[in-house]
């Protein structure tokens, strides 16, 4: 269950952010989660969501949303969890201060902030992207083709056109985006509802072209004149880490540290491609084959039933001009 | 705790600085959609005044792979406008602050439709500091090798995204000449029965008709 969140008109805006902790197997996941509820809901009010799933590795992760609220708005900091968050869906890994007896170690509010800000960013600076101009209920769809186990993450916001002021205004909170995210073989990701700005987010199970389809809908009052309405949006691929900054306050890193990991993070994103275009090479062939042997067989079949039906003609014909006796 | 309090201290001044190169922050997006037929999709985007911004278009699937494509600055003037494209690119310096429209049109088509995949980029790229900016000295040669390596990878990514489109376009081809395949062979085969079977009825009701007509004569 996830919760909206308002953001008050005018001072700050609060955020859901969704991150992914992992902990060692040998930690009883009901222990560690207790031991998260506990620490979280006493410090920030956020709610865990039971395990998820379990990793290849055998490591247990569970997904916690946490409300957390930039400073200009309501007086909370960020939680104080441990955990590696990169980008806004987060990346799995072991916490830092995950182990026996650790769990819920270091506090990791300083890394949250630029991720909070970068978000705030995203959300309010010009729309963060193109915008697209829809009526109520059309549905606009995109497809991305992605390879296996990428993280999507899709920015938006919503805008209803003011006839009166001639220009855009943020839309009322009855004015909901829904999402429907199907994958390669027509099975749906992701089919959810979302209020008027916000981000969703899906991982890709399979690799191949995925289909985005949105459409906004209003839940409570009908649009009266023949409104139009507009979708900013943005998505991004892949754990975006753009904050170098976050990096460098952490780690302590120097400039020429920091372009390095920009350049290793480029090569990775090229080798990630490079295993994709390997998959789409092999289905390229497999079709290519699959035509190749589909028309040797069908010459040869259809050869045969050929020679087949003309034997036929003439045996047909034969015995019926023989009971004519014209032969 | 402590040492949370200190952390968040230490990044807030980046984080304002951050903040205040808000109106430089380059954007980008690239996207796929599927155009129907007879139809017009418009993106739109807020340019501010003298920042460089380009487009690059291809179409993947659909008839002879072409599509109208035209930009048109805040003021209503159309600064670009291409018809029956597969692919190009265009760069433009916005002279105007406001809100440029770019329209992929595939009215001309009445019964193909069509993917585009686009990718709009609006702004410079920014450096990885924000402080970065305001440097007086000259880079280092280790630093002027990265920017090279930098610059260099990202040529590679843009050219395996379009090797990537050229690929989706070839297999969607390939795919559609399979299905093609068994359509065509099943019909062939149905249809060579059904020339064989008239043909043996055509031949057999020229010999039987003579029977009618004998029979009238005698009576």
């Amino acid at each position: 269950m996830v919760e909206d969140f308002i953001p008050p008109p005018g001072e700050g805006y609060c955020f859901i952010l969704t991150f992914e902790y992992t902990l060692p197997y040998s930690e009883h996941p009901r222990r560690g989660k207790e031991s998260a509820e506990q620490r979280l809901t006493s410090g920030v009010g956020a709610r865990v969501a039971p395990p998820q799933r379990e990793s290849a590795r055998g490591l247990l992760g569970f997904v916690v949303r946490a409300r957390v609220c930039s400073l200009a708005g309501p007086a909370q900091t960020a939680s104080d969890s441990a955990g590696k968050v990169a980008g806004a869906c987060g990346t799995r890994g072991v916490g830092p201060g995950a182990g026996p007896g650790q769990g819920w170690g270091r506090a990791r509010a300083a890394g949250l902030l630029p991720l909070l800000l970068g978000q705030l960013l995203a959300l309010t600076g010009g729309g963060g992207a193109f915008y697209l101009e829809v009526s109520e209920l059309e549905e606009k769809c995109f497809i991305q083709e992605i390879p296996d186990g990428t993280v999507v993450i899709g920015n938006y916001k919503t805008e209803l056109y003011d006839p009166a002021m001639e220009k855009y205004q943020p839309s009322p909170q009855w004015i909901n985006l829904f999402v429907f995210v199907k994958d390669p073989e027509n099975k749906n990701l992701l089919a959810r509802q979302y209020g008027p700005r916000g981000s969703f987010t899906f991982t890709s199970q399979s690799p191949g072209e995925h289909q985005i389809c949105l459409h906004l809908e209003s839940i409570r009052f009908a649009l009266f004149y023949d409104g139009k309405l507009a979708i900013h949006l943005d998505m991004q691929l892949g754990e975006h880490t753009n904050d170098y900054t976050e990096l460098a306050a952490n780690d302590k890193l120097t400039l020429l540290h920091l372009r390095i990991q920009q350049l290793v993070e480029q090569v990775e994103k090229i080798q990630k491609e490079q295993e994709y275009q390997r998959w789409r090479e092999e289905r390229f062939r497999q079709t290519s084959e699959s035509t190749n042997q589909r028309v040797l067989w069908w010459f040869i079949l259809q050869t045969f039933i050929l020679v087949a039906t003309g034997i036929w003609q003439m045996q047909h014909l034969k015995s019926f001009f023989k009971a004519k006796k014209l032969v | 705790m402590g040492s949370v309090a200190s952390r968040s201290a230490r990044a807030l001044p980046l984080m304002l600085l951050l903040l205040l190169l808000q109106a430089e922050r380059p954007r980008g997006a690239e996207l796929t959609f599927e155009l129907p037929d007879n139809a017009k999709q418009c993106f739109h985007e807020d340019v501010e005044q003298g920042v460089k911004f380009s487009l690059d278009y291809q179409v993947i699937t659909g008839g002879h792979y072409d599509v109208d494509c035209y930009v048109e600055d805040p003021l209503g003037n159309t600064i670009y406008r291409e018809t029956k494209k597969q692919y190009d690119s265009f760069t433009h310096q916005a002279e105007v602050k406001g809100v440029y429209q770019f329209c992929f049109s595939n009215e001309f088509s009445t019964f193909s439709h069509k993917t585009v995949y686009f990718d709009f980029q609006v702004g410079d790229e920014p450096p990885i500091l924000p402080d970065m900016g305001n440097r007086v000295t000259a880079l280092t040669q280790m630093e002027s090798t990265c920017v090279t390596i930098h610059e260099a990878l990202k040529t590679v990514i843009d050219s395996q995204t379009h090797y990537r489109l050229r690929e989706a376009q070839d297999r969607a081809r390939a795919e559609d000449l399979n299905s093609r395949v068994s359509y065509w062979s099943v019909g062939e085969t149905i249809a060579l029965f059904v020339v064989s079977f008239s043909q043996v009825l055509l031949l057999k009701s020229f010999f039987t008709e003579k029977r009618p007509v004998s029979r009238m004569v005698h009576s």
